[in-house]
């Protein structure tokens, strides 16, 4: 059988933890339609990341280096991705359904005019043929689609597989020899949002605010009660829209999408975009003054009240919790 | 410049659909169909820089007939022209980048606008893969758009994981567009009688000679797992009794 390639996500040689999901979702496809896993790192003094993914149980890590790659973009990404398949013969390449997935993945697609399933939640098999589940429509509809031609693409959505963990065995790590030209396309900047929290999409615990926190000085309540969890700050479109919050805090349809165990939403209404970012958490908290709001009927626990009164008295609470 | 913007009709992403019972697709009747809220950005960021710098705003649509709705709010908000290709047939994105692709070689416009993700398919692929096809740079989850004084490169900020992004494109180009580009304007009453008159030349699918056969095949559609939600608490003491004696997640 034909192998699996994953191309793996870091920020400039910073290892993202998307790539260990991904990492599963070969797995699985893997025990389906065969074919071992490897593994593609492309930067520049990124031997760190490709040694962090040779301990997570693929067969190998091919490293490819060099200036070119020192700043992740498409244009270089997707030319060496489909050079690679067509050399080694990769019969399916995954990426995470990060924005970084999402920004090369389907140019790999145009490239090879093979075909990409974004956003994957599931595999399966019917007789021979393998059946891939995504969701459509915010998440109010699971499709099972079928991929004709080869090979496949894969974008995998970080929630719905867990992290690959640690293997007792390194895999080797190869360093191949490929080049890109960007040619039109340059880098100019990045903007980091500083933060010294977990990942929205890892953390356990997930404190998001919407347009009920009605200003950015506001947000401090939210971090109290963030940082009695170690949580990740999320919110909705309109805190983001306000410039209340950065826009790689928003949480749902078309930001990111979260499951964590405890997800907390203050001051949200509950719109369908929203809701497909995070109805897939386990323990959903809703705090709203408006009992009609739709986000009580996915909460697990509604609690109808004002935010401002609320949530300090959240935050008293568990701290004399955590003193007794 | 010359501005292609693509633009796709979808359900009203306000509305719940609902799946059909034999999970062949959602339920479409009395649901409104309504330009896919990212190519509204798109229209909106075209006409933006039309205002600026001057040119044409082309709309450009792959489908049925019926399209010809959405189209026409797009020439009503302000663009010039619009071309439909023309198809009955159920194209996957691959598909739809190919017949554009066509469609970009006939006009060869400065660049090429789009969404970032249609809301009812909700893939994110087409510009990217229209891109590859062009072999044109491509610029994703645009939320600034600033062009050099000669109109030949353009500097895109994209929306991350982790924050901003800016790259610089030379054009021609792909960018597709993420929600804080700008908000869209809505067609006036004179913008709506005016759109009327606009050109709109139908180009039949068929005719392009492109090879636009399904790679990615939708078998059925079946609805998420339900949350058994609804559940309230009267005050936050009984809030944290629950999360710590029954979720356990304190
Ligand atoms: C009856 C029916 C059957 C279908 N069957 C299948 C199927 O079997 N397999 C499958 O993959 N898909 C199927 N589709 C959906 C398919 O046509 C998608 O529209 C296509 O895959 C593009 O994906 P997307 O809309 O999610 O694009 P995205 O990549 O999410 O869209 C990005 C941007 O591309 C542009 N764009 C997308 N489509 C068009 C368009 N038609 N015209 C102009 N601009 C456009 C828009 O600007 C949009 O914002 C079906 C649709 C219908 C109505
Ligand atoms: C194309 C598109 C994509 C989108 N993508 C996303 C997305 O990815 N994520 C997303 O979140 N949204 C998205 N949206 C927007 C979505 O439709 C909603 O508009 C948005 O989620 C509303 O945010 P909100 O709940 O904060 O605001 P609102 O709907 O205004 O709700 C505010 C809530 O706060 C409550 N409130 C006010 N004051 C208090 C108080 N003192 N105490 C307690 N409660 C209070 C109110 O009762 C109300 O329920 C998208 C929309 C479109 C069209």
């Amino acid at each position: 059988m034909a192998d699996i390639l994953v191309v793996v996500e870091h920020q400039e040689g910073a290892f993202r933890k998307t790539t260990l999901s991904t990492i599963s979702a070969a797995k699985v496809l893997a025990g389906l339609i065969g074919g071992e896993v490897d593994a593609l790192v492309l930067g520049q003094g990124v031997r760190s990341v490709a040694d962090t993914v040779a301990a997570h149980g693929v067969r190998g890590v091919l490293l490819g280096e060099g200036e070119v790659f020192a700043r992740y973009l498409a244009v270089s990404y997707a030319p060496v991705v489909a050079q690679l398949v067509n050399e080694k013969g990769y019969g399916a390449v995954l990426a995470p359904a990060s924005t970084f997935g999402k920004d090369f993945m389907p140019r790999l697609s145009g490239l090879l005019d093979a075909p990409l399933a974004s956003d994957i939640v599931g595999f399966a098999k019917e007789g021979n043929s393998l059946r891939v589940q995504r969701p459509m429509y915010a998440g109010n509809a699971v499709a099972t689609v079928e991929l004709v031609g080869s090979p496949l693409l894969f974008t995998v959505r970080q929630t719905a597989f867990d992290p690959a963990p640690k293997a007792d065995a390194k895999a080797p790590v190869t360093p191949v020899s490929v080049t890109a030209d960007p040619g039109g396309t340059t880098f100019v900047g990045r903007e980091e949002t500083r933060s010294e929290r977990p990942e929205l999409t890892d953390a356990r615990v997930v404190v998001s605010a919407g347009r009920g926190i009605k200003s950015p000085e506001n947000f401090k309540l939210v971090e109290q009660l963030a940082d009695l969890f170690q949580a990740a700050i999320g919110a909705s479109r309109a805190a983001v829209d306000a410039g209340w919050a950065p826009n790689d805090w928003q949480v749902g349809q078309t930001g990111k999408i979260v499951a964590p165990e405890l997800y907390f939403a203050l001051g949200i209404s509950g719109a369908i975009q929203h809701l497909a970012g995070m109805k897939d958490s386990k323990v959903i908290v809703a705090i709203n003054k408006d009992e009609e709001a739709p986000i009580f009927q996915v909460a697990d626990y509604g609690l109808v009240a004002d935010l401002f009164k609320a949530v300090p008295d959240l935050i008293a609470e568990l701290k004399k919790l955590k003193s007794a | 410049m010359k501005i292609l913007v693509a633009i796709k009709p979808v359900p009203n992403p306000d509305e719940r659909v609902k799946i059909r019972k034999d999970g062949s697709g959602v339920v479409l009747d009395n649901i409104k169909m309504v330009i896919n809220p990212f190519c509204e950005i798109a229209v909106e960021e075209a006409l933006r820089i039309r205002e600026k710098r001057g040119g044409e705003v082309v709309i450009l649509t792959i489908g049925p007939k019926e399209s010809e709705q959405q189209v026409r709010t797009a020439l009503a908000m302000g663009a010039d022209r619009a071309i439909l290709v023309e198809t009955t047939k159920e194209l996957d994105s691959l598909g739809v980048a190919k017949l554009m692709a066509k469609a970009v070689e006939q006009e060869k416009p400065d660049f090429v606008i789009m969404g970032k993700q249609a809301v009812d398919d909700d893939n994110n692929q087409v510009g990217q893969i229209l891109a590859a096809i062009l072999s044109q740079p491509q610029a994703t989850f645009g939320s600034k758009i600033e062009f050099s004084e000669d109109g030949k490169k353009a500097n895109v900020t994209r929306e991350v994981d982790g924050g901003l992004e800016t790259i610089g494109v030379t054009l021609p180009a792909v960018i597709t567009t993420d929600l804080r580009l700008n908000e869209p304007r809505y067609a006036s009453l004179p913008g709506i009688m005016k759109a009327k008159k606009k050109e709109m030349k139908v180009i039949p699918a068929d005719s392009l000679g492109v090879d636009a056969s399904l790679k990615v095949r939708v078998l059925f559609l079946a609805p998420p797992k339900e949350r058994a939600g609804g559940r309230k608490v009267a005050d936050v003491a009984e809030l944290v009794d629950k999360l710590k004696n029954e979720a356990k997640v304190l």
